[in-house]
């Protein structure tokens, strides 16, 4: 039987050439991340003057250089099929857990913690990169065992496969990594499809653990979490009686969010300019905005967030194969758990972690890892696009 | 290349069960931000304003202008005390070395640590003193008024020629200058430094014109208390200071900022809500170091001086009691005595009205208007000086002598004990009882006397013999007579004083010697002991004691006030009247706001015939042949100024008597005029006749705008 093709009137033989278009990139992604990279060096603009000690436009230039390496970095991720990193699942494991341990080793000790190795032009931190990483590492193990994902072993081994490296940054400390860690575990797991009763079992191991850190390890004087961060956690549950640096940055970033109203202070955005506001240019930038742009301009980055996270979703499920699901669905959760945690930290709903703002606060090692976790969504979309046109045969480069 | 399949990796377009988890995924992103976004709701347009405020408050302090403190004048309008513009030279930090700051700030945290060791220390001093013997009380240091300061820290090189320049100018020490500099930078880090208040003007402009080679010099201007008639009235208009913790803590300091320059005493204090205005304030705009970043002038507010305060005084007659006092101490000292204080008081016996009141040692009061040394603060506080910060007019308590017969002779003839024409034979001495002999002064003897003679030649015989007869612990007749005309008690007069004196009963003598009993028990000394801590010997009331107050000797004690308030009591009829100081409040154009009325005046009954009586004895006393002070009333016109005047002679401790006049003069050619009450006292003086006397008449005459004639009076009774 021959099957006549069907006529394309746009194309002069009649061959419709429309389903070998692959998109090179998905636009409305690289729309979302451009106009947050945008919003990011605007605002270390303003926040620059309020740093002492640096020119006001050192944090826009350097953190415009990382958005520039990020982006071909990303630029060049996309153009790979992430599949092949399934190949590399216990490599890239490795260097996580190698990363972080260098770090713990020989990195520099910042604010009580050490979280960071100081290059020459910049401190490289793992617990970052960390982060996406695992998405790919625990993505690989959970396709590998997909046929026996009903198995309590399954999850068992890939629980403890995100546990590791997240006891190792929580040890460094950084608990924020540690959190983002565990969300990213639960993420994948959960787009899986692991039963529930599985997340039911996790669920009683971590109140149990949870029991344990905060009320067995104290009595029997064994250090889990430090005090302050014990403090950071419970500080956000009653900020205005606690008079320490906790509760005053908090009070201080929620004066600033509040005092933006619905359109912003603009020049006369104080608590800014007075430095009232702590570490206006990472963790607190988000209550920058709110400050100088108000309501409006807080809304308007949260929706290209919004956009992000429903591109991320969409790519999701247009992956052509489980493992991009799985990989999409772990940077999703990544990027909205940090999202939700740093602006709930500056608006006095969710404790202080110092988790940054993706791509907002300034940080190479944040940038550069979210920007090649959009590559990564980037090459997703495309593969899955390709596969769709080509019925998942081909795409060379 | 191929695209990388596995069987597991392929899968179907979406199974629902995967469309059921990203739709999950993507509900639970949908409430996150649901949740983000009503929070960013609340926050920035619900509650946006007050976190608005907030924010403003975050950064905007206040800094108080000072407002000029109101004046005081006399009863004529005339300025007593007034504020004038004094400029002031000080340094920006911001022109000095951080070094010094940091040395400052060493500085300050020595001096804390010095001084809470410090207090801890003079503490546990105080509560040892409290329990050591009088003997071990020798061997302990006595505990310090002032908390010790860690030395200054050396001085950079670089500061010192520039401290030195600025010395130059200044006429102040090198060292005096660093010192001001790290004392006050330790209190206020990045407040400018006061170098030097009230610098001439000239010397200001010799340093704007040189700021470069003066460089962080700055000049401004501040208000200053000025006393035009330097030491006049001192003690009772008091000084003025910046209030002090302690005094901020009193209800009568309660609306006052920290810092602000308050009436430490006297008239300042008692109207220090008036005098005081109100601050107006400088917004400036600070970051969150508290760094100075601008100055927000929409928003400040302009000072408001205080108001003014019109006294009672008159001038002329506070400046000739003053004058009239240390006449009399002159006097006193050409008589040999060592008369080294006095006081007097002159009021109206109506209204109470105090026409002039003063003390001596004086002092000047502007010395407290710019930061004054410790050593000059010790000098005006020691014994050596003559006190002279204590106003004796007021808080003075002496014993009052003779001129004390008159309340005598008013509550014997009260209280029926006796008639005007009551009379005792005065031989010169009289039995108390069976081993007690009372004698006149130099054993006189006046033959038979009665009221009126008595209180002329001041017989002793006769008020002893009265004393005798009215002693009864049941009855106090001359004590409840003293009391009621206000000995005693205080005065309520509008000063910061709690003076009482003393009027001594049968009570009393059991209160003062169960204190000696407690206080010889703490300290392990025996009650038989002949030295105790000194403060009674513990016998009981005896007829002795009401035969010694009986002529103002012995316990009693009292002040000028008091007892020309007990004065103005008997010429009044027996209303005995409130003293008072002030007049009125004005605005700064002398317009009155309102006018402090006189209280009600305690009534005390006292008849005419026993008013007349007694009247008659103090006139005889000031003009009659023999009177005890008709001599210092030589050529005094009697007719139209009739003088009632008694002297007082107090036999005190050190064996010097305190010298003591009181009188009523009146001008009869006006006869609704209540005239004026006098009272003078000389510390160690001498005989009344002799010091206090002339200077009551060199008041009077000023008062009554007649010649001023100085005759020292001859009478040596008491």
């Amino acid at each position: 039987m021959t099957t006549t093709p069907i006529q394309d009137p746009t194309q002069p033989d009649g061959i419709s050439r429309r389903v070998r278009r692959v998109p090179v990139f998905d636009p409305v992604l690289l729309f979302a991340v451009l106009g947050i990279c945008g919003a990011s060096l605007l605002t270390l603009h303003l926040a620059g003057a309020s740093v002492s000690g640096v020119s006001a436009n050192y944090y826009v230039t350097r953190q415009a250089t990382y958005f520039a390496v990020g982006i071909v970095l990303a630029a060049a991720l996309s153009r790979i099929d992430y599949s092949r990193l399934r190949e590399l699942k216990y490599g890239l494991y490795a260097v996580t857990i190698a990363g972080i341990l260098l770090v713990s080793l020989v990195g520099s000790v910042a604010r009580g913690s050490r979280r960071a190795v100081a290059l020459p032009f910049f401190s490289f931190q793992a617990s970052e990169v960390g982060k996406l990483l695992l998405v790919l590492a625990l993505s690989a193990f959970v396709v590998d065992r997909i046929r026996r994902l009903g198995d309590r072993d399954t999850t068992g081994r890939v629980v403890l496969a995100a546990l590791v490296p997240a006891a190792l940054v929580m040890a460094q400390p950084d608990l924020g990594s540690a959190l983002v860690y565990v969300v990213v575990l639960l993420a994948v797991l959960f787009t899986a499809g692991t039963s529930w009763r599985h997340f039911g079992g996790l669920f009683a191991l971590a109140t149990v653990a949870i029991g344990l850190v905060f009320v067995a390890a104290p009595a029997a004087n064994i250090t889990v979490l430090h005090q302050y961060q014990k403090d950071r956690l419970t500080a956000f549950l009653h900020p205005s009686n606690n008079p320490d640096r906790q509760g005053y940055q908090q009070d201080q970033s929620k004066i600033a969010v509040g005092a933006g109203q619905k359109t912003g202070r603009g020049d006369d955005a104080t608590q800014t300019k007075l430095k009232f506001l702590p570490e206006a240019h990472t963790d607190f930038i988000f209550a920058v905005v709110g400050e100088r742009y108000g309501f409006v301009g807080a809304t308007l980055v949260l929706s290209l967030y919004a956009l992000l996270i429903w591109r991320g979703l969409r790519i999701l499920t247009l992956a052509k194969n489980l493992y991009g699901a799985l990989v999409a669905a772990g940077i999703v959760a990544m990027l909205m758990f940090q999202v939700f945690v740093n602006v709930g930290m500056t608006i006095g709903i969710a404790p202080i972690t110092g988790i940054p703002l993706p791509l907002m606060s300034y940080g190479g090692s944040s940038v550069i890892t979210t920007l090649l976790a959009i590559g990564l969504l980037q090459s997703i979309y495309v593969q899955g696009r390709a596969a769709a046109a080509y019925k998942g045969r081909v795409l060379t480069y | 290349m191929s695209g990388y399949f596995t069987p597991e990796d392929r899968r179907p377009p979406i199974t629902p069960a995967l469309a059921v988890r990203v739709a999950t995924l993507g509900f639970v992103a949908l409430a996150l931000f649901g949740i983000i976004f009503f929070r960013l709701w609340f926050l920035q347009v619900l509650a946006g304003d007050s976190y608005l405020s907030e924010a403003n408050q975050n950064r905007v302090r206040d800094v108080a202008i000072a407002a000029p403190r109101g004046d005081i004048v006399d009863r004529n309008g005339t300025p007593i005390v007034d504020s004038r513009l004094a400029n002031v030279v000080r340094i920006d930090p911001r022109s000095l070395p951080a070094a010094e700051q940091d040395a400052a700030a060493a500085w300050g945290q020595s001096a804390g640590e010095l001084a809470t060791r410090w207090e801890r220390e003079q503490k546990a001093l105080k509560a040892k003193r409290a329990k050591a013997s009088k003997k071990e009380l020798k061997k302990l240091p006595k505990p310090e008024k002032l908390a010790p300061l860690p030395p200054i820290p050396a001085m950079p090189v670089e500061l010192r020629q520039r401290f030195a320049a600025i010395g130059k100018v200044l006429d102040m020490r090198v060292a005096t200058i660093h010192k001001r500099v790290i004392q006050s930078l330790a209190i206020v880090p990045y407040g400018s430094i006061t170098l030097r208040i009230d610098v001439p003007r000239t010397v200001v402009q010799y340093l704007q014109e040189r700021k470069v080679s003066y460089p962080g010099v700055v000049s401004d201007t501040m208000f200053l208390r000025d006393y035009p008639h330097k030491t006049l009235a001192a003690q009772l208009l008091g000084n003025v200071g910046e209030v002090s913790d302690d005094e901020l803590k009193t209800r009568h300091f309660r609306d006052v900022r920290g810092g602000t320059i308050v009436g430490k005493g006297g008239v300042e204090y008692t109207y220090d809500t008036y005098l005081r205005g109100r601050d107006g304030t400088r917004r400036l705009q600070v970051d969150s170091l508290g760094n100075f970043i601008g100055e927000l002038s929409a928003s400040g507010r302009q000072p408001k001086a205080g108001k003014t305060i019109k006294l009672t005084v008159d001038l002329g007659v506070q400046e000739a009691g003053q004058a009239a006092v240390r006449k009399g101490i002159q006097l006193a000292r050409g008589n040999g005595h060592a008369a080294p204080a006095g006081a007097f008081v002159a009021m109206s016996p109506g209204s109470g009205e105090i026409y002039g009141m003063g003390s001596y040692p004086t002092f000047d009061p502007s010395l407290f208007t710019k930061p004054i040394s410790d050593a000059r603060y010790r000098a005006l506080t020691s014994d050596s000086s003559g006190q002279p910060l204590v106003d004796r007019a007021v808080d003075g308590a002496y014993p009052t002598g003779s001129t004390f017969k008159p309340i005598t002779a008013l509550a014997a003839l009260q209280s029926g004990a006796i008639t005007p024409s009551f009379s005792v034979n005065d031989a010169g001495c009289i039995d108390i009882d069976a081993n007690q002999e009372r004698c006149n002064a130099k054993d006189e003897a006046y033959g038979t006397v009665d009221l009126a003679n008595a209180l002329k030649v001041s017989s002793d015989v006769y008020f002893y013999t009265l004393g005798k007869n009215l002693n009864s612990a049941h009855t106090e007749t001359i004590q409840n007579m003293a009391r009621k005309l206000g000995l005693g008690r205080r005065t309520g007069i509008d000063l910061p004083s709690a003076a009482t004196g003393l009027i001594p009963d049968w009570k009393w003598r059991e209160e003062v010697g169960k204190k000696e009993r407690a206080c010889r028990k703490e300290r392990h000394i025996a009650l038989t002991a002949a030295v105790g801590c000194g403060i009674s010997d513990m016998r009981p009331w005896s007829v002795g004691d009401n035969v010694s107050l009986a002529v103002g000797q012995g316990d009693v004690q009292a002040s000028p006030l008091q007892m020309a308030v007990a004065y103005s009591g008997i010429v009044s009829h027996g209303r005995v009247p409130k003293p008072r100081l002030g007049m009125a409040i004005e605005d700064s154009q002398q317009r009155t706001l309102q006018t402090i009325p006189a209280s009600q005046a305690r009534k005390v009954a006292i008849s005419e015939s026993s008013r007349d009586a007694v009247l008659a004895g103090l006139h005889a006393a000031a003009s009659a042949p023999g009177g005890t002070s008709t001599a210092v009333w030589a050529n005094w016109d009697q007719n139209r100024y009739p003088v009632f005047g008694k002297t007082g002679t107090a036999e005190t401790s050190s064996g010097v008597d305190q010298s003591w006049y009181v009188c009523w003069i009146k001008d009869t050619t006006k006869p609704k005029d209540p005239g004026i009450v006098i009272a003078v006292t000389i510390e160690k003086g001498g005989f009344g006749a002799e010091a206090a006397a002339p200077a009551a008449r060199l008041i009077a005459s000023k008062f009554f705008n007649v010649k001023a004639e100085l005759h020292q009076g001859t009478s040596q009774t008491r």
